[in-house]
């Protein structure tokens, strides 16, 4: 549905995105994660026809954004970072003018305005000024204006910005519900938002694609080496360490967050857990906990886009 | 054609929704008011004068004497008005990112271009109506020539036009309305006194400083005469603030 090929936008001597491919499939969510500056605007920028590329294409819906932009443009619904919105016009006013610039016939006008109305939570607010409106409130007309026609495609930037946590929820709630019947791509640099509304993402770091996976698969591939949680009883703490240290496969022994508490990190792909449990039990210590520790996305974040700075000539991972 | 009225529509609720076009109607409204009754009160004097020294009113005309006049202090009130009209269009769209919903929505350049000049061209059609008013007025007192005023009138549309497609122009490169309107008014006014040292640069360069003033084309068509040459002038005017307003969005876009 989106298909992103080699995409690089340079802005006189910066290169903003560089040489960025990915595709979404129909139906499908895509979260595009990445710090601030890392390109996640200028791609849905250049997605979204605002602006052409340097270099590379983008198609959606079969439609080339560059070559064909009306007819693309016509089957994206675009929220910008700030919401655009006309501050002195009210909020159904705003609704049907947008509805007419993206070419909603006359007669469905009122039915579709009263519709996305409903659906973003805004109606409550349909004579008001969208200057005079909270920021919440400014960010769901916003949303409520890329849902008018009804498009295939939506490209969200950072819809969640500026909503309070109830929002927040409400807002990913539908845009889920919105899944299925739109294709969605979505920017935030809040972690917990992919996991909970992505099938897939993006990361994206210095113009660059660090990863596209599913969460899930981030977390598993960025466990090269898995790590344990392991407490004794804290009595004879200092006893245990050795003891763990002894194993075979355990590569790194770390202080953990109590006393008597170890990180233990070991081989990939070698599970220790029983050795482990064994070891210490037979050595006469208390297990009070052991369990696998994973690594929030956040954690995956924060080491995809800082370990990787040193390495900038290994070649982003791709997955197309 | 449906998405340049709705671009015009907006643009026309944006000049109402706001206390711009209530300043500006106002404040022409009592311009022209005074210009036009101190034109008529000096008119009805000389008619007086005349009567006394016996030649009689006959040989006062509305049209030259009162209606060219007042043509003229119109422009000059227009001079000061369109660039403060049009400051806003795309500075005001550009600052607050409205522009992007523009340039993402299924619409063509020129179709958002023609929009907003239709949208300013209303406004300077309700301060027309405003002159109408006053104008009409004469009708009940005298005879003026209609097809001669309505040259007038052409005139001073085709003028206004080439005000607001280079105020487009100029608002399309900044975001920053002050500067817009400032900049429209000053490349205006120097439009305007371009010819005044005509006589000095040699007859070929003087030609072309003349043939540039836009004031001087306006004098025909208030005196009642309409020649294509002027028309071609402000109609190229127009067609060439448009067409520069329409790659300066364009160009925008490249620079990102």
């Amino acid at each position: 549905m989106i298909e992103v090929d080699h995409l690089t936008k340079r802005y006189g001597p910066v290169t903003a995105v560089s040489d960025v491919s990915f595709t979404v499939n129909k139906g499908e969510i895509l979260g595009f994660l990445g710090p601030n500056g890392a390109g996640k605007t200028t791609t849905m920028r250049v997605l979204t026809g605002y602006m052409p590329a340097t270099e590379g294409r983008c198609v959606v819906a079969g439609y080339d954004v560059f070559e064909h932009p009306i007819e693309a443009k016509r089957r994206i619904g675009y929220l910008p970072e700030t919401p655009p919105l006309y501050s002195d016009m009210t909020v159904r006013e705003y609704l049907h003018f947008v509805a007419k610039i993206k070419g909603v016939p006359a007669r469905d006008r009122a039915r579709r305005v009263n519709d996305v109305m409903e659906r973003t939570w805004v109606a409550d607010m349909a004579n008001r000024a969208c200057g005079k409106l909270s920021k919440g409130y400014k960010q769901r007309v916003g949303l409520a204006q890329a849902l008018i026609h009804n498009p295939e495609v939506l490209v969200l930037d950072e819809p969640t910005a500026g909503l309070d946590p109830k929002q927040i929820i409400e807002t990913r709630r539908l845009i889920k519900e919105l899944a299925g019947d739109h294709t969605i791509i979505l920017s935030t640099h809040i972690l917990p938002e992919v996991s909970q509304t992505c099938q897939r993402v993006v990361i994206i770091n210095r113009g660059k694609v660090v990863a596209v996976d599913t969460p899930e698969n981030l977390t598993r591939r960025l466990r090269g080496s898995e790590t344990m949680y392991v407490q004794v009883d804290a009595a004879r703490a200092d006893d245990a360490r050795p003891v763990i240290e002894r194993i075979p496969g355990v590569v790194r022994v770390a202080a953990g967050d109590a006393p008597g508490a170890f990180e233990v990190e070991s081989e990939a792909g070698r599970d220790i857990r029983r050795e482990l449990a064994r070891a210490i039990v037979q050595s006469g210590l208390d297990l009070l906990e052991l369990r696998p520790l994973r690594m929030s996305l956040e954690e995956i974040f924060l080491s995809l886009t800082t370990e990787e700075r040193g390495e900038e000539e290994r070649p982003a991972e791709v997955v197309q | 054609m449906t998405n340049v009225l709705a671009i015009a529509q907006k643009e026309l609720r944006s000049y109402f929704a706001s206390p711009i076009a209530y300043i500006i109607i106002g404040f022409f409204a009592l311009l022209f008011g005074f210009m036009y009754t101190s034109i008529l009160d000096w008119f009805i004097r000389q008619g007086m004068q005349m009567s006394m020294m016996g030649m009689g009113p006959r040989n006062m005309n509305v049209n030259q004497q009162m209606i060219r006049p007042l043509f003229l202090n119109v422009s000059v009130l227009l001079l000061f008005i369109l660039p403060f009209l049009t400051a806003r269009s795309y500075a005001e769209e550009k600052r607050t990112g409205t522009v992007e919903l523009l340039l993402t929505s299924p619409l063509t350049d020129l179709q958002i271009v023609m929009g907003k000049f239709a949208g300013a061209m209303a406004l300077f059609g309700v301060l027309m109506a405003i002159t109408a008013l006053h104008i009409g007025l004469l009708f009940f007192f005298g005879t003026p020539e209609w097809r001669a005023l309505l040259a007038g009138y052409l005139g001073i549309v085709l003028f206004g036009g080439c005000i607001v497609a280079i105020g487009l122009f100029i608002s399309s490169l900044t975001q920053n309305q002050i500067i817009a309107g400032v900049a429209t008014f000053a490349v205006i006014l120097m439009l305007w006194v371009v010819d005044w040292l005509a006589e000095s640069v040699g007859p070929r360069t003087g030609d072309v400083l003349r043939y540039l003033s836009m004031t001087a084309h306006l004098d025909d068509f208030v005196k009642g005469v309409v020649d294509t040459k002027h028309i071609v002038y402000y109609l190229s005017v127009i067609g060439f603030g448009l067409f520069l307003t329409v790659r300066s969005i364009d160009a925008e876009r490249w620079r990102g």
